[in-house]
Parts: C-alpha cells; structure tokens; sequence
C-alpha cells in the first residue's frame, strides 16, 4: 500500500456564532495516501469544506478555529508550522481548487497574470519561463488557443473554461496534494463530465494525490478509490470505494446509496432519507443521525458510537455493529 | 475610446443648456439685484434706472438669457457687478487658492483613508478597527467651522505656532522659497481641517469596500495559492476596491475648484468659496451664475473622466 500523504487525527474545527458553537468538523480522523483520489462525500453543511479549509489552514477566524487535534502532511504537523511555512506548502504542495469558478478568478487580472503567480513566488521563475509554462498549463487543461487566452480576462471564458483555468493554477506547481471543493458542482451536466474527465486524467498520468469533495455519488463512483462518508461533522463511515458501494454499513450510507437513481431500475419515486439534516449548534453527545435512522436504538440517543473498523479498511460508526449494540 | 468620448462631449450639451436655463430661471425668481443689494440709499430712481440699463437689467428676463447664452458661447461670462471686471478673471483670481488647499487635501484624505480603511477591513472587529471606526463618526458629525475655529485658537492663538488666518503674511513681500514657505504655513491649518473633515467619510467607503472584496471567491483562490498576505490584501482585494472609488474620484473634480465656503471665511482664505457666496449675497448675477457654470462643466466633466477611468480599470468595462 502507499505511503500516507495526509491524515487528519481527531481534527475539532468549532465556529463560534452567536446561536452558538458550531463543532463543523468533529473529532474527525482519516488519511489519504500518495496517488490515492478520495472522495468526502455527504449532505450539505456536514463539514466536507471545513475539513479541507482547515487542512489549508485558511478557516476564517473569526469565526473558526482548529481546537484540537492533528493534521499531518509528510509527517510533519500542519497545525504546528509557522504562517510563513504554511503558505509555502499552499499553492504549491498541496492546491485547491472551489466550488464557484465564476468567481474564483480575480476579475481585474489576466488569466496569465493568475497561472503565472504562483510559478514566480513558489518556483522562483523568470517571467518568460513562466509564460512558457503557463501555456502548457493551459494547453494541458484542454483548451485550445492557449496563447489568446493568456491573454484573456475571466470574464471572457465559460464556466467550464474558468474551472479548467483553475485546475492549471492548482496544478502549476505539481502539487502532491489536489484538494477539489465540489469542482462539478456549479457547471451543466456535460461541461461536468468533461472536468471530471480531465480530473481523471490528472489522476492517472500525474499520479497526484486528489481529495475530491462531493455530494453526488455518481462522482463517487466514477473518480475514488477511497471514501469517506461524513454527516453533522463526523466521519461515520470509510472504506475502498467497491466495498463502501457493494456493502454500506451506515444506516445513513445507506440511505445515501439507495437515493441515487439507477439506470433499469426507474422507481416511482426516488427514495429520500426521511428527516432533516440536525441543528449543527450544540449538538450533543450521541449519534447525530439517530433521529433519521429506522434502526434507532436506546443508546443511540445518549453516546456518540466509536469509529471503527469491523470488517478490515472498512470502518463504520454504529451502534449496531457494536457489542452494547447488538445486546439490546 | 476616443469615440465614446467624443460622443460623451457632445451629449453634454444640451445638458449643459438645460442647466444653463433653470439657474437663470432661479436667480430670476430670486427677489431683488444687485442695485437694491447694495442698498445704497444715495442713489436717485434716476440713477437706479440708469444703472439697470448699463447693466441689461431692465430687459425682458428671456432677452437677458440670450445675450448671456450667447456671450458665454464664445468664452465671455460678462462683468463682475462687485468686482468690476470680466467674471473669468476673477474666477481665475480666487480659483487657485481655493486650488491648493482643496487639492493637498484631497491627496491626503485619499491617502489616509485607503490605508486605514484597509487595514481595519483586514482587522475587521480588532481594537485598530474599532477605534477607527469611532473616530470616522466623530470627525463625519464635526461641523466645519467648529474644529476650525478650534483649531486656531489652539494652534494659532494659545501655542501661537500658525499664523490664525489669510493666505501670506501682511507686509512681508517675500519671494521664492520665503513665499513658498509663508503660504505653506498658512495653508497647514485649513488643508488639515479640511482633510479631517472628508477622511472620515472616505475611510469608511473604503473600509465598506474592502470588507465586501475580502469576502469574495478569488480572495480565498489567492490564499489558496500561497501568496503573502500583503500580496492578497494590496494586489488581490485593493484593485478590485478601487474600482468603486473611481467613481467618487470623478465626484471630486469639481470640489477641487468650488472652493469651501465656510473654512474660507473662517480661516480668511482668499479663496473662490468667499467669492461666490459674497455673490449670492450681493446679487452679483454674471459673477454667480458664470462661477454656476463652470462647476456644471466640471461636474460633467469629473462624470465623464470616472467613467473613462472606471472602463480602463475594469476589463469587464467596455466602453462603446
Ligand atoms: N464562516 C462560518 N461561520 C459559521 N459557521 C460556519 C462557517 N463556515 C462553515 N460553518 C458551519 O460549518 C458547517 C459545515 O460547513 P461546510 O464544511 O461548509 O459544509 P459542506 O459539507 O457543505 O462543505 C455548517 O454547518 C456551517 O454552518
Ligand atoms: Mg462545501
């Protein structure tokens, strides 16, 4: 198996608001390993950008904070480098790329000026050795006529155009780490298709390590090799992406995977998971999901069930798999 | 470019028409001129209507307007009642004055307001933030002539460091760097009380600004990438917070030469300011209404360049 790239160990990123704290990340621990795509997948507002936010170090503070735990990169702790350390490894170890690319690019600057940036200040290049890379960059992405849209602001580019930019900028410094905030979210059904292609092919001839953040299982299917399934700010379950789709444990996975349409089997109504996601304020000690889930127990309301592994690289957080579990 | 700003040019004039006819409608429905504003109680009726008619007074106002529409076409804004002389020479007299001290502080508000906008938008909520944001309600709620009458009887009259008024020194015919020097002494306690006074209002347009960039998508890509955060906060974020400026920037332009009423008269300044509101006072109609004009003009004039400046800033901003 690979070397471990990252692993988060019981990372807490708590926001204070004025309702309340809000514990976005949980005690949450995984790795992700060299070369390796893992997805986080989950409803909206788990905790999935919070988690990669605070790998970056760029929670916004007020109101955010990493309270506790670790983040490991190389083996060293991210929590513990300096500012100065840290900016250095972002953009150029690890790089990310958001959610909106209609907005993520600066509006008053060239699309040469935004790729070649980060080439100056990381990898100390001329002007010109920067251009020059900037243009494969851009030829890499897919786009054609690379020297016309060096030129071009991000306002005359498409979504798909603007997102694929943005992979160029991540990609400039051959990061080992690729962090993807939901890439495919914000774009048409083919332009998606496209990103993930390109993704993939990233994946497959750069051999860089990607953490791809989503909500759509089809992405899932189609780019991991490894998953982790987070709800209200804990990770409930983990494991390679063939076992998490052949037997989810969670309740909540489940459910997750029986929402997902499937082709030849048109249902009459898809399924939903009943209820809402919780009040991420103060949420208490036990099983987040216990209120949406049919296999709720007695001490599911009152203790928080241990993440572990059951089934070898397969972990579930649940009380039905546990000893004080089964004996009710 | 050059197109668009021809047609601009063109477009303003029937505005400027347009204004042209309702300030002279005012100051037709203004009662009295300036004979009764005078209120010289030695002139005959006779004399009277013999001034008027040296002075084109007696004519239907719709005349009046022509004649002065059609001088001020080819540059002539009339006599000066009070002055006695061309209404453009003593606006070219006064204007300069007002000049210096209106266009030092507008460089330094500007100036200052960028820097401390910025960086308590960067510290939103810290102590810095705070105290600013205090001080700018402070300054925008002072009344001019109070903080300038304050300030000379401390700076002027008790520490005796400034002079308390005027633009030179009387008697002193100094030249060169001495006169360099006499009026920059006299202009410190006006151009810092008029600086004091825009700041405040400036920081916090900038500080709004700011706030709203920070927040934006492409801030958090450019700290994704590693940049300092000097390079994210003056590169990133202030480009894209100048923008809105522009357009305040092209506000400014005719507050360069209107002149400040009330901080001229009370520091003494021989500025345009004191000029145009002695007109109104002395129903100096040329002198008034040319002065009117002039800061229309520069008022379109300051529109126009925003826009120019505003479509070279932003690429999004094609101008047509
Ligand atoms: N700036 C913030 N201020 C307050 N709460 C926040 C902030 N950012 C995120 N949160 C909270 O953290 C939780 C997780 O958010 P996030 O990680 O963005 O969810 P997602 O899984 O959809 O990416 C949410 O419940 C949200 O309320
Ligand atoms: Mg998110």
């Amino acid at each position: 198996m690979a070397k471990e790239l990252v692993a988060f160990r019981n990372l807490e990123t708590h926001f204070k608001t004025s309702a309340g704290t809000v514990k976005a990340v949980n005690d949450v621990s995984f790795s992700i390993r060299e070369g390796e795509t893992l997805c986080v997948v989950g409803e909206s507002g788990c905790g999935k950008s919070v988690t990669a936010m605070s790998l970056m170090q760029l929670i916004e503070s007020p109101p955010g904070k990493i309270v506790g735990g670790e983040i490991f990169f190389e083996g060293k702790d991210l929590l513990k480098l300096s500012k100065k350390d840290m900016s250095r490894l972002r953009g150029k170890e690890i790089a990310m790329i958001f959610q909106e690319p209609m907005s993520s690019l600066n509006p008053v600057f060239t699309i040469g000026k935004q790729i070649t940036e980060p080439l100056l200040y990381h990898l100390n290049m001329t002007q010109k050795e920067a251009k020059a890379r900037a243009i494969e960059l851009i030829t890499m992405v897919g786009i054609p006529r690379p020297e016309k849209i060096f030129h071009s602001y991000p306002h005359e580019l498409s979504g798909g155009m603007r997102q694929r930019i943005m992979i160029a900028i991540a990609l400039s410094c051959d990061p080992k780490l690729l962090i993807a905030d939901e890439p495919t979210t914000a774009l048409d059904v083919t332009i998606q298709a496209q990103i993930l292609d390109l993704m993939r092919d990233i994946k497959t001839k750069r051999n860089t390590a990607i953490m791809m953040i989503t909500h759509d299982l089809g992405v899932v299917a189609e780019m991991a090799d490894f998953v982790v399934v987070m709800y209200a700010g804990k990770v409930i379950e983990e494991a390679s992406v063939l076992e998490l789709f052949r037997e989810p444990r969670h309740p909540y996975t489940q459910g997750l995977l029986k929402a997902k349409p499937v082709i030849n089997q048109r249902k009459e109504r898809l399924y939903s998971i009943p209820g809402q996601v919780p009040n991420p304020v103060d949420l208490g000690e036990n099983c987040h999901f216990h209120d949406r889930c049919e296999f709720c127990m007695e001490i599911c309301k009152t203790k928080a069930p241990p993440l572990r592994a059951h089934i070898d690289g397969h972990k579930t957080a649940c009380w039905l798999y546990e000893e004080e579990g089964k004996a009710q | 470019m050059s197109q668009y700003i021809i047609r601009r040019l063109l477009q303003m004039i029937p505005t400027l028409i347009g204004i042209s006819i309702i300030v002279f409608a005012i100051s037709q429905l203004v009662p009295g001129d300036y004979i009764t504003a005078t209120q010289n109680p030695n002139l005959t009726a006779e004399r009277i209507a013999q001034l008027r008619a040296l002075y084109g007074l007696d004519l239907p106002p719709v005349q009046q307007y022509f004649v002065w529409a059609k001088n001020m076409l080819v540059g002539d804004l009339g006599q000066s009642l009070q002055h006695q002389m061309p209404v453009t020479k003593v606006i070219n007299t006064y204007v300069w004055n007002s000049f210096i001290i209106a266009f030092f502080s507008f460089v330094f508000s500007w100036i200052i307001a960028a820097f401390v906008g910025v960086f308590s938008a960067q510290f939103q909520y810290s102590f810095f933030d705070k105290v600013v944001t205090l001080l700018v309600f402070l300054l925008m709620s002072l009344p001019s002539f109070f903080i300038g009458l304050l300030a000379i009887k401390y700076f002027a009259l008790d520490m005796k460091l400034l002079p308390t008024g005027g633009m030179t020194t009387a008697g002193l015919n100094a030249t060169g760097w001495a006169y360099i020097k006499d009026v920059g002494l006299h202009m410190f306690m006006p151009v810092v009380v008029m600086t004091t006074l825009s700041v405040g209002g400036l920081t916090r347009y900038f500080r709004t600004g700011m706030l709203e960039v920070i927040r934006q998508d492409y801030i958090r890509t450019a700290r994704a990438k590693g940049l300092k955060e000097r390079t994210v906060i003056f590169k990133h974020a202030f480009r894209n917070a100048l923008l809105p400026a522009i357009t305040l920037l092209g506000f400014e332009l005719p507050g360069l030469f209107g002149g400040a009423m009330i901080l001229e008269r009370v520091f003494n300044w021989p500025g345009i300011g004191q000029i145009y509101l002695a007109s109104l006072n002395l129903r100096d109609y040329p002198l008034m209404l040319g002065f009117t004009m002039f800061l229309a003009v520069l008022t379109l004039l300051g529109n126009l360049i925003s826009d120019v400046l505003y479509g070279v800033a932003d690429p999004r901003i094609r101008l047509k």
